[in-house]
């Protein structure tokens, strides 16, 4: 049995999971990457985006996160999410819900900023729906 | 016989009381329950978000480009006060200590010639502050249509605050609560939010961990600050729920003790009524039969 790394999902209403798994993905900031036992200290923002739970060469949980953050250290990943759900409990009806708002706030944004932040959410909701189909 | 029919009706109609107010305070005892649950549930969030901030801070503290969030403004000279109250009365004396604490403060910063504005959460709070602070008011955050206080509440208000921060209409912001502590005792807490207060103990458990930051932790730091803001609104309100649940408990209880001693009292008095009545009657029909 490979090294296990413990993953606990908390949002800000409840401990959403706690669980050792082979190897988690993790929709950072700044790229996707994945975390294996072991892992080198790190603190990550997440986008909008998937979590990937791996056991052994399959693909066992997808869970979608409304960005957050991750944290690892000694063998821990903690993932603060305001959002979460699996991708087998996401409709589409709900997604393209979601995609609306998206474009609602990026017409309502003030400034380039949070423009930005819109549309690149509303890309990615966007892709999660193509995946979806 | 008047007095008699009187005595009664009083009677049932402390009864009846008593078994509103019973039920109240069961309605209240199942409510704190849940509010508990929902205070312990959201815990794990906040210490871990707590933990983050630390470490993160305590790299950023007195450095020129920290955020604002952080640093504060450099001035202290306007202040935002959210006072957070219940939507409810007949939870003793709950959200007047609230009201009371929130007052002297801004007494105080007044005294003191600072600005004040105060953003009401709960219109129980918003009803005891008008008279006196009614042109300090900015607005009223209404929960009463929310049964359960969710992360979804608490949002609105930490945007809200986000925005004025950002237009620059105040410089610092304190959130007063009242913290459970049981549900004899809740404590009033005025809570500084922004600037973020830096916890000094988590600091030293955390700083020996090399951590890689992703972008870096400017940005992170950036992106946590008013995530951290909401949470500590929601960590406020859930707090808040439990303590009015807790002061609305003990208060009913009171009063169903008290209404039981009425019913005692005025049952006493009603039987003593109604045998004096007997015995009066009884020398009447006694007296008449001698004198024939």
């Amino acid at each position: 049995m490979a090294d296990m790394i413990t993953m606990d999902l908390v949002s800000p209403e409840k401990l959403l999971l706690s669980d050792e798994f082979e190897m988690v993905v993790l929709p950072g900031a700044e790229g996707d990457f994945g975390v294996l036992a072991g892992h080198s200290p790190i603190t990550s923002s997440l986008r909008p985006g998937v979590i990937s739970i791996y056991e052994g060469d399959k693909e066992k949980e997808r869970i979608f996160v409304n960005g957050g953050f991750a944290e690892v250290s000694n063998d821990k990943l903690t993932v603060l999410a305001e959002e979460a759900v699996y991708v087998a409990d996401l409709d589409q009806a709900n997604l393209e819900q979601r995609i609306q708002n998206a474009r609602e706030d990026e017409e309502d944004a003030k400034d380039d900023e949070t423009r930005r932040r819109a549309a690149e959410n509303r890309d990615h909701l966007q892709q999660l729906l193509d995946a979806m189909n | 016989m008047a007095n008699l029919k009187e005595l009664k009706n009083r009677i049932g109609s402390v009864k009846s009381t008593q078994k509103i107010t019973k039920a109240m305070k069961m309605v209240a005892a199942a409510k704190l329950r849940h509010a508990e649950e929902a205070a312990n549930a959201a815990r794990p969030y906040a210490e871990r978000m707590d933990s983050m901030m630390a470490s993160l801070a305590s790299g950023m503290a007195g450095r020129d480009d920290a955020p604002k969030l952080l640093s504060g403004t450099g001035s202290d000279q306007r202040h935002l006060i959210i006072a957070a109250t219940g939507e409810r009365g007949l939870c003793g004396g709950f959200n007047n200590s609230i009201a009371k604490a929130v007052s002297q403060r801004v007494d105080k910063l007044i005294a003191s010639g600072k600005e004040v504005k105060i953003l009401c959460v709960g219109k129980k709070g918003r009803d005891a502050l008008k008279r006196k602070y009614g042109h300090l008011i900015i607005d009223l955050v209404d929960l009463s249509g929310s049964k359960r206080i969710g992360f979804s509440d608490a949002l609105p208000i930490a945007h809200r605050v986000l925005g004025m921060f950002d237009a620059g209409e105040f410089d610092v912001c304190t959130i007063f609560y009242a913290k459970f502590v049981s549900v004899m005792t809740q404590e009033v807490q005025g809570q500084q939010i922004i600037p973020a207060p830096v916890t000094e103990n988590a600091t030293t458990e955390t700083s020996d961990v090399v951590y890689e930051y992703e972008p870096d932790e400017e940005e992170i730091l950036a992106e946590l600050l008013p995530r951290n803001l909401s949470v500590q609104i929601f960590r406020a309100l859930l707090e808040n729920s439990a303590s009015e649940q807790g002061a609305r408990m003990s208060a009913m209880e009171n009063a169903t003790r008290n209404a039981g001693e009425m019913i005692d009292k005025l049952t006493l008095q009603y039987n003593r009524e109604r045998q004096a009545a007997i015995t009066s009657e009884l020398i009447e029909i006694i007296s008449g039969a001698e004198a024939l």
